[in-house]
């Protein structure tokens, strides 16, 4: 009796429950409720009504619609549908580079105006623009002309210096309002911002500073940040969620680097006004675009869903769900939003074609000024 | 032999192709090799502080982790102390969490103004190793207390007998036996801390950048492939050498050794035991105190406490943040996991019967090795370089699987693989072959002396991998995030989708829904230690 053969039954027994496995729990279940069919899972087969087909949308992790939303373009189209996340905008537009010959999908929406230039010249893209296109789009379309014949913009939003209004009044210290005022000694150590190299309104703030002191000039003023105690955290939800104090978490420091639209977030329980509101001559603007993807299975479709997410249907849900503000005009803001939740006049820019050029250049000599 | 392809195949294609896809795109340069980059990426002086990192925050995180492990798993497997299965699942609970919530956990404990502020550690790289101590104790205390259990205290008690100090009878019978589940623990520890991600992303403050966080950063942000392979490369040759140190210790440790089945290993603690009771003690309030916050944190409602957090799980969150409600994420985890826990168990009791073979010849012996190494080589690869390749790799039919969810589990499996093998191995190594031999020489048929000699001893070890795998699986982030379908999100992943979304009631229910993942994860951790004692009764 060979004691290999021992192990060969054992083996066996193995392989049995391994055929078992094959009828698993989670990849023979049916969707659980109809309205998830349009937010997903049918995928090549479309399902009886709809005559249509699929059209797949890859996007980023922050990307939400209402169901009701997405079954409105169903309705009105015939195409369902699927959504496909696929990290940060960074992350996404590098998957779509890499992707190029068998792309993840239809349509792309989220790629912004940090990485526009990558995709565009990548090649990854199909010429689409709105046949309807809304009224005050124009402005946030992207400067060369190749660029705005793949992208259109859908939504945008200032990333701004915030500040806890409540802080600032409890220690009769007058609050900052300029990027300057944030090196100067009355705010040592008061000031929280995501990284640039981590985090994209880190880099955004980053961008922000380079369009404000120049190519030459921002160095200089990172040091004398630095110089100053900004913390620096990973990502966004850490440096307003634990170190800021009008945030969840009641941290020490009450400048932070977040958004124009987080103070409505912030109005307590039974208030009526917020406890922190965005300085708006710190800002930078990220506007997000969508496109139809080279050698999309269903370009027809995709095309159709670009022109859906500028229509008033989708554009009106942009602010409550991802916490940016529509590019159409003519779709009002929620009544908060209005109140508590301004823009920026004049925010800082830097053309696409300049970050995408000298994004990397900047982030290593950031990251040598803010961790090194 | 047959069999040794399955887990072989399932190992090519889930792995060594996508690595391979990604490391020939970075170093590829229309069409044709360019390896002329591989010294200029290397010569750089990031690159060199990155490794240096790397390499010394993953052996003090080791070295840490075992030393702190020791006395815990002693004292829990090994003490008949009132509440030990608690505990025990205890120690468990940090290994599900999602890095991002045991970030934010121990940034509000070392925050300036937390309760542990005035340590000054926030941001250091104290708080890093802190937290991969926090994260891996359970690997060290599992792997090694399931061994030490099950060990005959006859030979102990003999040694004491014949009058050597407790310390000698550690030294000289203890030690020894353990060695070789101490390594396996010590191997997969010095993996996981060596391609830790979230925590030092989150902890470290950008200040300390590791191989891995590096990579993800050249992938997603830089788009520089060149680098990116280069440095897969780096890790994976690394890798290779440390798995050939531990199995040269592993293989000249690893015998047939008596071992009791029942429960006497278990005494009651005495005054010799104090110094190991007060390092456990500490060791506990040390893995405590980020839950104990975590769990205040999600009861807090405004200036308030209620449980207004938890009665939200059922909703999809402020805003809609959430495709599906908290609980519907927790229905897919558990299938997800159930599904995971198979493939892992499965695969891993046909690597571990092939591998614990003894090999007659050199060449069996060099094959043997090879294998068990190979499958503990995911652990010790970036997650990013995996999931890009599946990206550009499995995107054609046959094998286009990039949107199946066939994909989550089998890369949850991955993860859980090694783990059950290392439990297993070293036990099926020691099971003495003549017992096999007798049973078959008094008319065993192979099946039978199987279920006699084999089944009696594996069966525990068994069912702790297998708690361990489900535990591995229902935690699992980085490569689930990056393969789950949005409209079947796992928990831990939901968790991630509401930290990062304002609105302090996304951010309670986030603390909520972890507290709840790692309750869930207790009590099955506690029903497989139950399970455990439960069959002891029939042998």
């Amino acid at each position: 009796m060979n004691p290999i053969n021992h192990r060969v039954s054992l083996a066996l027994a193995g392989t049995l429950t391994l055929a078992l496995s094959a009828c698993s729990l989670s990849s023979g279940e049916p969707s659980s409720s109809p309205a998830s069919t349009a937010a997903g899972s049918t995928q090549g087969t479309p399902s009886s009504g709809h005559a249509k087909g699929t059209v797949v949308l890859v996007t980023h992790d922050s990307f939400v619609a209402p169901k009701k939303t997405l079954e409105a373009f169903t309705k009105q189209t015939g195409y369902q549908v699927e959504v496909r996340k696929n990290g940060d905008a960074g992350e996404l537009t590098n998957k779509l580079v890499l992707t190029k010959d068998s792309p993840l999908g239809d349509a792309v929406f989220g790629i912004d105006n940090t990485f526009a230039s990558r995709a565009v010249d990548a090649g990854v893209l199909s010429d689409h623009t709105p046949t309807n296109p809304p009224a005050g789009m124009a402005p946030f379309a992207l400067p060369d002309p190749k660029a705005a014949r793949q992208l259109t913009p859908v939504d945008y939003g200032d990333v701004c210096v915030n500040i806890d209004d409540r802080w600032f009044a409890k220690k009769g210290i007058n609050p900052p309002k300029t990027l300057d005022d944030l090196t100067k000694p009355a705010y040592k150590n008061l000031f929280v911002t995501p990284g640039a190299a981590t985090s994209s309104p880190g880099l955004a703030f980053l961008l922000a500073t380079i369009g404000k002191y120049g190519e030459q000039g921002w160095q200089d003023y990172w040091k004398k940040l630095m110089a100053n105690g900004t913390r620096i955290t990973q990502g966004w939800s850490d440096a307003y969620s634990v170190d800021f104090s009008g945030g969840e978490g009641k941290g020490s420091r009450p400048i932070v680097l977040s958004y124009a639209s987080s103070p409505p977030f912030t109005i307590p329980k039974g208030g009526d006004k917020p406890t922190t509101s965005a300085l708006l001559d710190t800002c930078f603007r990220q506007i997000e675009y969508a496109g139809v993807l080279k050698g999309a299975k269903n370009p027809a479709g995709a095309a159709a869903l670009v022109d859906f997410l500028v229509s008033p249907t989708f554009q009106k849900t942009v602010p409550d769900n991802m916490y940016v503000y529509p590019v159409n005009d003519s779709v009002s803001l929620p009544p908060l939003w209005a109140k508590w939740a301004k823009v920026a006049k004049h925010p800082f820019t830097v053309a696409p074609k300049k970050i995408a050029k000298d994004r990397r250049a900047w982030l290593e000599q950031w990251s040598e000024i803010a961790t090194g | 032999m047959g069999l040794a392809l399955v887990p072989v195949v399932f190992l090519a294609i889930f792995f060594v192709l996508p690595v391979a896809g990604m490391v020939g795109r970075g170093l590829q340069s229309d069409g044709a090799w360019d390896l002329g980059g591989i010294g200029e990426v290397l010569g750089r002086g990031r690159t060199l502080r990155i490794l240096w990192f790397t390499l010394w925050m993953a052996l003090a995180g080791t070295a840490f982790t075992t030393v702190l492990g020791l006395p815990v798993a002693y004292t829990l497997y090994r003490l008949s102390l009132p509440g030990r299965r608690l505990l025990r699942a205890l120690v468990v609970m940090p290994f599900v969490l999602p890095t991002v919530v045991v970030g934010v956990a121990f940034r509000t404990l070392l925050a300036a103004g937390g309760p542990l502020g005035f340590l000054g550690l926030d941001g250091s790289w104290a708080a890093i190793l802190a937290a991969l101590v926090f994260f891996n104790l359970a690997v060290v205390v599992r792997t090694v207390g399931g061994v030490w259990e099950g060990l005959d205290p006859r030979a102990e008690e003999s040694a004491a007998a014949l009058g050597a100090s407790p310390w000698r009878v550690f030294r000289t019978v203890t030690l020894p036996a353990l060695t070789p589940a101490i390594t396996s623990a010590a191997t997969i520890v010095f993996l996981f801390c060596s391609t830790a991600f979230g925590v030092v992303l989150t902890l470290g403050g950008l200040r300390y950048g590791t191989i891995e966080t590096e990579i993800y950063i050249l992938t997603t942000q830089f788009l520089d492939l060149r680098a990116a392979a280069v440095l897969s490369i780096v890790q994976l040759l690394a890798v290779v050498a440390i798995l050939f140190v531990a199995g040269a210790a592993r293989t000249h440790r690893e015998r047939a050794m008596p071992r009791t089945s029942l429960l006497s290993g278990l005494r009651r603690p005495h005054r010799g035991d104090l110094t190991a009771l007060a390092l456990t003690g500490l060791v506990l309030v040390f893995v405590a105190l980020p839950l104990v916050t975590l769990v205040a944190r999600s009861l807090q409602v405004g200036d308030g406490w209620g449980l207004a957090n938890y009665r939200n799980l059922g909703t999809t969150g402020s805003g809609d943040a959430l495709v599906v409600p908290v609980w519907t994420a927790l229905d897919n985890s558990w299938r997800t996991a159930v599904d995971a826990t198979l493939i892992a168990v499965v695969l891993g009791l046909i690597v571990s019967i092939i591998v614990s073979r003894r090999a007659r010849s050199a060449w069996g012996r060099r094959v043997i090795a090879t294998m068990d190494g190979v499958f503990m080589v995911p652990l010790g690869i970036s997650a990013v370089t995996v999931g890009f390749g599946f990206l550009i790799t499995l995107n054609r039919p046959p094998l286009d699987l990039r949107t199946s969810a066939v994909l989550v589990p089998i890369a949850q499996a991955m993860v859980a693989l090694p783990l059950v093998v290392r439990t297993l191995v070293p036990v099926l190594r020691s099971i003495d072959d003549r017992l096999r031999q007798a049973a078959a020489a008094l008319g065993a048929s192979p099946l039978r002396a199987v279920l006699t000699v084999d089944v009696p001893i594996v069966w525990r070890p068994l069912l702790a991998a297998t708690g361990f795998a489900f535990a591995v699986s229902l935690g699992e982030f980085g490569a689930t995030s990056f393969l789950a379908r949005p409209d079947r999100p796992t928990l831990p992943v939901v968790i991630y989708g509401l930290i990062s979304r304002p609105g302090a009631e996304n951010f309670g229910m986030a603390l909520a829904a972890s507290v709840i993942l790692s309750a869930v994860t207790v009590a099955l951790m506690g029903l497989v230690e139950r399970l455990r004692v439960g069959s002891m009764g029939s042998f």
